[in-house]
C-alpha cells in the first residue's frame, strides 16, 4: 500500500482534474451554457457572453459565485441573462461589494442589509445613487495617490453601478415589458427611440454580428445603433430580434422555444463567421474549466505533502508531492497555451499574465532541481510559489477582463515578446532562490529536520538559481532595452520599471559577487537571497504604484498593503538568519557557519 | 579562492592595487547603486523623470540643500561616480588578480561586456540630443526643435528667403554681462530671465504695475515667474526682458517668452529684424514632409492600435528623395538621426515625432550580446561541473559547490 501511496494520490487528482474539464450541462432546463457561448465584441476583441458574465461578478463582487435573495444559486450566465432580460429581478440580486463603511452610510444601509455584510443589491443602493454621484465628483478632481480610503471607495462604486447600467442596457431598453412586441409594432418603435439612443450611448457590447461576412471586428454593431438606423418593424435587423425572442422564452420559461432559437442563431453564425464561434467556444470552455483554480488546490496539496514527508514517510510522499506538482504544472502550462492562442500573443501581456507566468516558471524551475535532489525542498518552494502567485493572478483578475488589448507602444514584437518572456523568468527565479532560502532558515532555525546534507544541497540549490536567475534576469533587462530603442529610440531611460529589472541584476550579481569573495558562507547566502524576495517584489508591483513612467500600465494601489506584509514578513524572515547558530533547532547545518 | 591574500610587506601600491581590485570594494558599490537607484525612482514621484536623471544618474554627487539655506552639499555618490568607479575597480580587478584561462572566459568576456556597457552609458549621457517634430499634414520641416532646452533667436528676415540665425542659449541670458556677436549690429543685454514664468495681460488686471517693455507685443504684459515644473504633462516657459542696444543708445527692452507663439518683428538701420525665445533648434541636412497620417483604435474602444506617418524625405545634396512609413516600433532611421512616432494632436491632423540623435547607440547592442554569452559561458561551465562530479561520485556524496571563479 505504502509503496502505491503516490500513484494513488496521483490517479485521484487526474480524475478530479478530468472531472473539471467535462463540459457540464447547464444547471436548469435552459442552455444559459449556449447563450453564454454567443460571441458578441467588446473591449476591441471577440469574446463570449460568458467572459462578460464573470469578469463582470469578479468586478463587482470580487467572486463568480451568485445567488438569488432566496439563496437558489445562480451560474454567471444565469445572472447576465437575468439582467439582461429581467432587470427588475436582477436588480435585487445582492452584487456589489462594498467595503467602505462610510460609503455604505451614504446609502443609510448597515452592515447587516447586506450579503455577508458586504454585498448589496441594486434595488437597495438605488435611493443614493445622486448622493453617490455628488459624493464622486467631488473626489474626482483630487489627485488618485492622495484620495482617502472613502474618496476612492466612491469612485469605484460609481464606476460599478456605470458597469452594471450598461449592461443592462445591452440588448434591450430595462423598462420594456415585451420588448418582441416592441419590434413588431411601429408605433412603439417610433416611442422607444429615446431609449435606443440610451442604448447606443451606454453600452460598450456589440452584440450584433457584420450583415455580410467581412472577416475582423470591423462590423459589430450595438443593438441601440443597429436599432436608431431602423425607421420600421421591416428595416429591424433579424438579429435583434432573435436576441429578442430569447428574452421573452427567458421570461416567459419556454426553454423550447429559447434552445431552438439559440440553435438556429448557432448555425447562422458557425456559416458566416467560423473563427469567432470557434474562439469563444474555446474561451467559454476555458473560463469554466478554471485550470488556474484547479492547478491552485494542487499546488496546496503538493506544499502540505512536502512539508509533511520531512516528518514521515520521506519516499512516498516526497514522491507523491513531486507528481501533484508536475500534474498542476501541465494544467498549467496548458492554460497558459489556452490563453496564448485566445489572445495571439505572447504568454505575458499584463501583470496578471505576469503572475501566471512567474508562478509556471518557478515551478518549472522546481521540477527539475526536484529530479536533481529529491528531498522534496523543491516540491515544498514549488507549492508554495505555485499557490501564491495564482492568489496574486486571482486578485488581479478582479479589475476587469485579464486578455484586455494592449497599447500600440506594447503591441506585439519580437523584442518586446522576448524581454517579457525572460525578464519574468528572471523574477520567478528570483522568487525561487529566496524561497528555497526561506525553507533553509525556517527548518533550520525552527525545526530539527536540517541535516548536513540537505543544508549542501539547500545552497547548492539557491547558489544554482541565483546563476540562473542572473542570467534571465540581465538578458531580459538588457532585451527591453533593445525594445525601447527600437520603439522610442532611448536603450535605457531610468523609467521606474527599468530601474526595478536593473536592481534585481544588481542584487544577483551582489549575491554572486559576496559569495564568491568569500563575505557569506551558507547562512549569510539564505539571508542574501530572502532580501532578493522584496527586491523582486518592490519591482513587479512597487513599481507599478508609484503611478509614473511608461510602464505604469499596471494597476492599483490596493495591493499596496499587501506589499508592506510581504516585505515586513521577509525581513522578519531575514532576521531568523541572524539567530547565533547555537540557538538554531538543527545541529549545525553545512561544513561551516 | 582568496583574492586578498596579504603579501607579507605590502607596498602603497600594492596596497592600492588590492584594495582597488577587491571584491569587497564591489559589492560596495554595487549596494551604494542599489541604494541610489532605489531613492531615485521614488523620487521620481516629485521630480519626473528628467529631473531624476539629472539629479541622480549623470551627476558625480546627489546633492542636497540644507534647510533654511541656498548650500547644497553633496550627500551620496552619483551615477557618473558610481559608474567611473566600477569601471576603476573592474578594470583594475582584471589587471591585479584575474588570469586569463578558458575556466574564466566567461567571466572575462562578462565583464568586458559590462565596461563597454558603463561607457556606453556615459556617451549616451553627454552626446545623447532628442527633440521633437510637429508635422501637420502637408507641413515640411528641417529642422529638431528640443523638448527642454530654448534659445533666444534673433535674425535679419529682410529677404525673406533666407534667414540667417544667431540663436543664444538661455542659459546665457541668466548673466547680466551683455551679448556682442559679429553677425548682429546691436549689442544684447537680458535685464530679468525667468526660467519658468507666466505672461498677464496688464488691461486685465487692476492696478498694474509698469509694464518693463518698452518694444514689441510685451508693453502690455508682464511676467509673472513660477517655481521649475518637472511634471511630465507640464512644461517651463523660459521668459527674459532683453534690451538691444546700437552705437547710438538702446533701442528699447523686449518681452521674449516661449509662451508667445509668433516672433517680434523691429526695424533697424532700414533692415527688418526678428526676435523671439523658442525651443532649441538642431537643424536637419534634409527636409521631411509630412503625406499622410493614421490613426487606427480597437473597434469600441479608445484604445489605439497604430500609429502612422506616411514621410516625404528629401536631402539637401538630392541624392534621396522618397516615401518613408513611420509607425510604432518602426522608425526610421537616416542622417544620424532616428525618428520615432510618438503621437498625435489636433484630431489626428498633426503628427509628432520623436527625433533621437546618438552616435553611440549601437554600443549598448555590443556590450550585451558579450555579457549574455560571457553569462551562459561561465554558468554553462559550472554546470557541467556539477553534473560530472554527480555522475563520478556516488549520489548523495557529491559534496562542493559548483565551480566558483
Amino acid at each position: 500500500m505504502n509503496r502505491n501511496l503516490p500513484l494513488v494520490i496521483l490517479a485521484l487528482a487526474v480524475a478530479w482534474v478530468v472531472c473539471t474539464l467535462v463540459p457540464t450541462g447547464s444547471s436548469g432546463p435552459f442552455d444559459t451554457a449556449g447563450f453564454g457561448r454567443l460571441p458578441i465584441l467588446a473591449d476591441g476583441r471577440i469574446k463570449p457572453l460568458d467572459t462578460i458574465a464573470r469578469t463582470g461578478l469578479l468586478m463587482l463582487q470580487g467572486r463568480q459565485r451568485i445567488a438569488t435573495p432566496d439563496a437558489r444559486p445562480l451560474t454567471p450566465d444565469e445572472w447576465l441573462l437575468d439582467v439582461f432580460f429581467r432587470p427588475a429581478q436582477a436588480d435585487a440580486y445582492q452584487v456589489f461589494r462594498i467595503d467602505n463603511s462610510d460609503v455604505l452610510t451614504l446609502f443609510k444601509l448597515v452592515r447587516g442589509d447586506g450579503e455577508g455584510g458586504v454585498r448589496f443589491s441594486f434595488a437597495q443602493l438605488q435611493a443614493g445613487l445622486d448622493e453617490l454621484d455628488r459624493q464622486a465628483r467631488l473626489a474626482e478632481p483630487v489627485d488618485n495617490a492622495s484620495r482617502s480610503a472613502f474618496q476612492r471607495g466612491v469612485i469605484e462604486l460609481r464606476e460599478h453601478i456605470g458597469y452594471y447600467d450598461r449592461l443592462r442596457y445591452t440588448l434591450q431598453p430595462p423598462d420594456s415589458p415585451d420588448f418582441a412586441a416592441d419590434l413588431a409594432d411601429p408605433a412603439r418603435l417610433a416611442a422607444e427611440r429615446a431609449a435606443f439612443t440610451t442604448m447606443d450611448s451606454l453600452s460598450n457590447i456589440r452584440a450584433i454580428p457584420p450583415p455580410a461576412a467581412p472577416d475582423g471586428a470591423g462590423g459589430w454593431q450595438s443593438v441601440g445603433r443597429v436599432l436608431l438606423g431602423a425607421a420600421t418593424p421591416a428595416a429591424v435587423d433579424p438579429h435583434v430580434r432573435t436576441y429578442a425572442a430569447l428574452g421573452q422564452a427567458w421570461t416567459s420559461s419556454q426553454p423550447a422555444v429559447f434552445a431552438a432559437t439559440l440553435r438556429d442563431y448557432r448555425e447562422e453564425l458557425s456559416s458566416c463567421l467560423p473563427a469567432a464561434v470557434r474562439r469563444s467556444d474555446a474561451e467559454a470552455f476555458f473560463n469554466r474549466a478554471q485550470p488556474f483554480i484547479t492547478s491552485l488546490f494542487l499546488y496546496v496539496a503538493a506544499f502540505l505533502l512536502a512539508v509533511v514527508s520531512w516528518l514521515v514517510w520521506p519516499e512516498v510522499l516526497g514522491r507523491a508531492a513531486f507528481r501533484l506538482m508536475g500534474l498542476a504544472f501541465a494544467l498549467a502550462t496548458a492554460g497558459i497555451l489556452a490563453r496564448m492562442w485566445l489572445e495571439g500573443r505572447p504568454p505575458v501581456t499584463n501583470l496578471y499574465s505576469s503572475a501566471l507566468f512567474i508562478g509556471w516558471g518557478s515551478v518549472g524551475l522546481c521540477l527539475i532541481l526536484e529530479k536533481l535532489h529529491r528531498n522534496a525542498v523543491a516540491s515544498a518552494a514549488g507549492g508554495l510559489i505555485g499557490f501564491g502567485t495564482l492568489v496574486i493572478a486571482h486578485h488581479l483578475s478582479l479589475s476587469g477582463d485579464t486578455m484586455e488589448m494592449m497599447r500600440a507602444v506594447l503591441d506585439s514584437n519580437f523584442w518586446l515578446s522576448t524581454h517579457v518572456v525572460t525578464v519574468t523568468t528572471g523574477y520567478a527565479s528570483t522568487f525561487l532562490a529566496g524561497f528555497l532560502a526561506i525553507i533553509y532558515l525556517v527548518r533550520g532555525v525552527l525545526t530539527r529536520s536540517l541535516d548536513a546534507r540537505t543544508a549542501d544541497s539547500l545552497a547548492r540549490m539557491v547558489y544554482g538559481i541565483v546563476c540562473f536567475a542572473t542570467l534571465f534576469s540581465f538578458v531580459g533587462t538588457m532585451l527591453g532595452g533593445i525594445w525601447a530603442d527600437q520603439s522610442w529610440g532611448r536603450f535605457w531611460g531610468w523609467d521606474p520599471k527599468e530601474n526595478g529589472a536593473l536592481l534585481i541584476v544588481i542584487w544577483n550579481a551582489v549575491i554572486l559577487h559576496c559569495r564568491w569573495g568569500g563575505l557569506v558562507r551558507q547562512r549569510g547566502l539564505m539571508a542574501l537571497a530572502v532580501f532578493g524576495n522584496i527586491v523582486t517584489a518592490w519591482s513587479w508591483f512597487g513599481t507599478n504604484m508609484l503611478g509614473v513612467g511608461l510602464h505604469s500600465y499596471g494597476f492599483t494601489d490596493a495591493a499596496f498593503n499587501g506589499l508592506i506584509i510581504f516585505v515586513a514578513s521577509q525581513l522578519l524572515l531575514i532576521g531568523l538568519a541572524a539567530v547565533p547558530r547555537s540557538r538554531w533547532r538543527s545541529p549545525a547545518p553545512g561544513s561551516a557557519a | 579562492m582568496k583574492p586578498e591574500s596579504p603579501s607579507p610587506r605590502p607596498s602603497f601600491v600594492l596596497s592600492l592595487g588590492t584594495g582597488l581590485a577587491s571584491l569587497r570594494l564591489t559589492v560596495v558599490l554595487l549596494c551604494l547603486s542599489l541604494v541610489m537607484i532605489f531613492v531615485a525612482t521614488l523620487d521620481q514621484v516629485h521630480l519626473g523623470v528628467w529631473g531624476v536623471q539629472q539629479k541622480y544618474f549623470h551627476s558625480f554627487f546627489v546633492l542636497a540643500r540644507i534647510p533654511g539655506t541656498e548650500l547644497s552639499v553633496p550627500i551620496f555618490p552619483g551615477g557618473y561616480l558610481l559608474g567611473l568607479a566600477l569601471l576603476v575597480n573592474l578594470i583594475t580587478a582584471h589587471l591585479w588578480r584575474f588570469r586569463l584561462s578558458w575556466k574564466k572566459s566567461g567571466i572575462w568576456l562578462t565583464h568586458l561586456g559590462l565596461i563597454l556597457l558603463l561607457i556606453g552609458e556615459g556617451l549616451s549621457g553627454l552626446m545623447q540630443r532628442d527633440g521633437q517634430v510637429r508635422l501637420d499634414v502637408g507641413q515640411t520641416r528641417r529642422y529638431v526643435e528640443s523638448f527642454r532646452e530654448s534659445e533666444l533667436a534673433v535674425w535679419d528676415a529682410t529677404d525673406g528667403l533666407f534667414d540667417d540665425v544667431v540663436a543664444i542659449p538661455v542659459a546665457r541670458l541668466a548673466h547680466p554681462d551683455p551679448i556682442q556677436h559679429p553677425k548682429l549690429p546691436f549689442i544684447l543685454k537680458a535685464v530679468g530671465y525667468f526660467p519658468n514664468a507666466t505672461l498677464r495681460m496688464r488691461s486685465q488686471m487692476t492696478n498694474p504695475p509698469p509694464a518693463m517693455a518698452t518694444m514689441g507685443d510685451g508693453t502690455d504684459m508682464l511676467a509673472d515667474p513660477a517655481p521649475m515644473t518637472y511634471k511630465p504633462d507640464e512644461s517651463n516657459w523660459p521668459t527674459a526682458y532683453v534690451e538691444l542696444t546700437g552705437p547710438d543708445g538702446s533701442l528699447g527692452i523686449w518681452l521674449v517668452s516661449a509662451m508667445l507663439e509668433e516672433p517680434q518683428t523691429f526695424i533697424y538701420q532700414g533692415r527688418t529684424w526678428q526676435i523671439a525665445l523658442r525651443a532649441r533648434r538642431d537643424y536637419l541636412p534634409f527636409t521631411i514632409t509630412l503625406g499622410k497620417f493614421t490613426h487606427d483604435i480597437y473597434p469600441g474602444t479608445d484604445i489605439p492600435k497604430n500609429f502612422a506617418s506616411t514621410i516625404k524625405l528629401h536631402s539637401d545634396n538630392g541624392q534621396d528623395d522618397r516615401s518613408v512609413l513611420i509607425s510604432m516600433n518602426n522608425p526610421l532611421r537616416y542622417g544620424g538621426f532616428a525618428f520615432y512616432q510618438a503621437g498625435f494632436a489636433n484630431n489626428d491632423r498633426t503628427s509628432v515625432l520623436q527625433a533621437v540623435r546618438n552616435p553611440s547607440w549601437l554600443i549598448p547592442y555590443w556590450s550585451c550580446g558579450l555579457i549574455a554569452l560571457g553569462l551562459v559561458l561561465q554558468f554553462g561551465l559550472s554546470l557541467a561541473g556539477f553534473f560530472r562530479k554527480r555522475t563520478a561520485a556516488p549520489p548523495g556524496a557529491a559534496r562542493a559547490a559548483p565551480a566558483s571563479p
